[in-house]
């Protein structure tokens, strides 16, 4: 096993990671001012939940990406392939997107699902409005997410 | 496509009339109540304020008592319950109820008064349970708290700080008392923060040995407190006992009032009702023998409200048509598949009096992209299933709700669809399973192709789907355009976008760049080429020259022009917006993938069964919430952001009909 498939694994690794640890930042702020909110008012739980869960999503990608590059490298079922270190490098490359954006897309996501707990608290029934805009944040880490895979894909 | 027409409805009718005109109204629940109409113009206020605030009080209390009961008698309830609606009841049978009030009343007031008593209760018996702990170091004192002497003698009660002994004590007070053995101390109680003492003594020594306590922090007892500490710690539980046994048998009581909680409950929207009937009298307006109402009523039902009137009354009815500058309410109509979409465009705003009422449209795209995102069978069946039985279920529920849920379905619908040609049934469970337990690999193939291994291949539908969408939008605003006869506006900000979009699709779709996305070469012949040079050049042109056409100044009209132009990254950013189709849908896909791999991993064995059925039930209802939730956000975002942002302002008003906002039960009128 050379040096390259180290790279490949690190680059999957740091995708879970990244992205995993902004989703727990965002989704844990957006806790705490849930958890605010239900202490008030114990009716609006389900709505103040779908608005903690929105910043949940990066870490969901991080994950997509690591699995996808586990198995294509032939780590996941299989035996390992031969990974050059120059693939190996071109798939730690795929995975800086959406290990970085996710990190910092999750965190700010969860401050925006925090102030959107504000708006249901007040107003409830502008549910659907509040949601669009920890929704805005998330574009990005979509984006993030889709050229992370193209690449993976294309490199191995 | 277009919003329900409204029309104004003014009534002039006899004042003993008024309640049963007010009253049938109420009942057809298709006019909004409109006061404006009335200014300037010399009527009289007719004032119902006190009645409605009796009204509402009287329900208030009511709704009180319903609360209380609900706190120490609950009704059993399932999960669900919340979609069951409101109970449909004859007016006959609420009237009958409503002849008991007095003894309804009197049971709503015993039912707060029991609480309060409750409540009361608690805080005597916390009370008391602070003065029994504060008793606790005294328990060892034999005598009456409060005694301070006797004839002779002195009793000094009290505590001083902590002390190891007795010696310690005398030690204090020996520089005031020269002789010790003129004072008695006994120690009642010890523990780290202080001791309590009882020092006896002859009377005329009593102050000499208070300073030397003094010395040692001395504070007597308070003289809060009286009597024999065991007796009357003895009393403060009797006391607590009693007031628990009291509790229990107010809280039982609740169980014999709650039989009655429908009666309330029914009473309570009797009161509601009475209250709504006030406030609509209360927005007529007098003149010396008549009185008049006005409001909005729309135009499909007016004929038929205006007919009933005039058979039951003998009054005057005008229909007139609604002014331009009124602010009349906005009421959509659609049916079907357009109809369960209302609730998505109600909450971005409903359409303001000169838009079109998007929900048909929208509806489909919703449904088609919904899908497009989600993206798998099984998922898609599950959710279609749950909301049909749902929807067979309860039929009274509330109709928002049962909008909503209804989308959900044809979303199901939709996803299950998206799922066969993507070749997706709990991602690739199918394959897995039989791979891990059967010993071959079972693939199934997707009606279409399978968007994990040719995935460029779907980004580029995404991409044209999103041209579709947003098209259709900009097709939309030049509808209205039309309609309106604002053709200048029609040629300057559709047709000219459409020339420059088409012609700058077409000249992309012959290079390298999009070969090389699509593996597709696409060759127009010159004149397609020319033409499509012709449509991204004049369409830019006349962007530049027309988008400013209201400034007069030359410079400022190129200016803003070529603000506009610069709108084209906008189009670009909708456009690419368009590519978390793409990703969700993977998400979905390669997320129930992971669920199945872990889920295999114990192998063929019966732990290995055990442990795939567990983690494939967990996993894929979590995958499944999460990614109905991420479509549900991400087609929201789409319909808002990319297809309403080309047409769409939104701003009405509400129409908010006349009736009885009951809360329990729907009353059903006799004819």
């Amino acid at each position: 096993m050379g040096i390259g498939i180290v790279y490949a694994l690190l680059g999957a690794a740091l995708a879970v990671l990244l992205a995993g640890a902004g989703s727990a930042i965002g989704v844990g702020i957006a806790g705490q001012a849930a958890s605010g909110v239900v202490t008030e008012d114990p009716g609006k739980f389900a709505k103040v939940l779908i608005m903690q869960l929105l910043p949940g999503t990066q870490g969901l990608y991080g994950l997509m990406i690591g699995f996808v590059t586990l198995v294509k490298i032939g780590l996941l079922g299989g035996s390992a392939a031969n990974v050059t270190p120059a693939t190996g490098l071109l798939v730690l490359a795929a995975c800086l997107p959406i290990g970085l954006v996710g990190l910092i897309s999750g965190i700010y996501q969860g401050k925006t699902s925090a102030a959107a707990i504000g708006i249901v608290a007040r107003k409830p029934e502008q549910f659907a409005k509040a949601m669009l805009f920890p929704a805005m944040v998330e574009t990005y880490a979509i984006l993030a997410l889709l050229i992370s895979f193209l690449a993976v894909n294309a490199v191995v | 496509m277009s919003v329900m027409a409204m029309k104004r409805l003014n009534i002039c009718g006899m004042k003993r009339d008024r309640e049963s005109i007010i009253e049938t109204i109420n009942e057809f629940k298709a006019m909004e109540l409109d006061e404006s109409a009335f200014q300037n113009k010399n009527l009289s206020d007719f004032p119902t304020n006190d009645q409605r605030i009796t009204f509402e009080k009287k329900a208030h209390n009511i709704e009180n008592a319903i609360e209380a009961i609900e706190m120490y008698a609950p009704e059993k309830k399932g999960m669900l319950a919340s979609l069951e609606g409101k109970k449909d009841i004859k007016r006959v049978s609420m009237m009958s109820i409503v002849k008991r009030e007095d003894e309804l009343t009197d049971m709503a007031k015993r039912a707060m008064d029991n609480m309060k008593k409750i409540i009361e209760d608690r805080v005597e018996i916390d009370r008391n349970q602070v003065s029994m702990q504060s008793l606790e170091p005294w328990l060892d004192l034999d005598i009456p708290m409060e005694f301070t002497h006797t004839e002779r003698t002195s009793f000094l009660i009290g505590t001083i700080v902590k002390v190891d002994s007795q010696e310690e004590i005398y030690d204090g007070i020996g520089l005031h008392l020269v002789d010790l053995s003129e004072v008695e101390i006994s120690i009642v109680h010890k523990d780290k923060f202080q001791t309590c003492i009882v020092a006896v003594c002859l009377k005329e020594y009593e102050n000499a040995v208070e300073n030397g306590l003094h010395t040692l922090g001395f504070a007597r007892i308070s003289n809060a407190f009286k009597g024999v500490p065991r007796e009357e710690l003895d009393k403060l539980k009797d006391d607590n006992e009693k007031l628990q046994r009291e509790i229990e048998m107010l809280k039982a009581e609740f169980n014999t009032l709650a039989e009655k909680r429908e009666d309330l409950k029914i009473l309570s929207d009797y009161y509601r009702i009475e209250a709504s009937k006030q406030e609509g009298m209360g927005k007529s307006n007098d003149s010396a023998s008549t009185f008049f109402i006005s409001g909005y009523v729309p135009k499909k039902v007016a004929g038929s409200l205006v007919e009933k009137l005039n058979k039951k009354f003998n009054l005057y009815c005008e229909l007139e048509n609604v002014k331009e500058d009124e602010d009349s309410p906005v009421l959509m109509q659609n049916s079907g598949i357009g109809q369960s979409v209302e609730g998505i465009v109600e909450s971005y705003g409903l359409p303001n009096k000169k838009e079109i009422d998007p929900s048909k449209i929208v509806s489909w795209f919703y449904v088609f992209l919904f899908g497009l995102m989600l993206s798998d069978a099984a998922y898609g069946l599950i959710m279609f299933i749950a909301c049909a039985v749902l929807l067979k279920k309860y039929k009274k529920m509330e109709l928002s709700m049962r909008k909503s849920i209804k989308l959900f379905m044809y979303c199901g619908i939709s996803t299950l669809m998206w799922g066969i040609l993507f070749g997706g049934y709990f991602g690739d469970a199918v394959e897995t399973v039989s791979k891990t337990f059967f010993g071959h690999a079972v693939m199934v193939k997707p009606l279409w192709f399978a968007p994990l291994s040719d995935p460029m291949k779907l980004l580029l539908y995404c991409m044209l789907f999103g041209i579709i969408h947003l098209f259709v939008g900009l097709a939309v605003k030049g509808y209205m355009c039309i309609r309106d006869r604002e053709y200048l506006n029609f040629f300057c900000d559709v047709v000219l976008w459409f020339s420059l979009l088409v012609g700058l699709i077409m000249l992309l779709l012959p290079t390298e760049l999009f070969y090389s996305l699509s593996q597709l070469r696409i060759n127009f012949g010159p004149v397609l080429t020319v033409i499509s040079k012709i449509l991204a050049i004049g369409g830019a042109l006349g962007i530049l020259v027309m988008a400013g056409r209201n400034s007069k100044k030359v410079g400022l009209r190129l200016a803003l022009g070529a603000y506009d132009l610069y709108n084209l990254t906008g189009w670009l950013s909708d456009l690419l917006s368009y590519s978390r189709l793409l990703a969700l849908g993977l998400a979905t896909g390669v997320i129930a993938s992971v669920i199945n791999q872990i889920g295999s991993m114990g192998g063929n064995s019966i732990v290995g069964i055990i442990l795939f059925i567990i983690v494939f039930i967990f996993g894929h209802i979590f995958n499944m919430s999460i990614n109905i939730l991420g479509a549900y956000v991400h087609t929201n975002r789409l319909q808002y952001v990319e297809f309403f942002g080309k047409f769409y302002e939104g701003g009405g008003r509400e129409f908010h009909p006349f009736r009885s906002e009951t809360k329990y039960v729907d009353i059903e009128e006799e004819s």
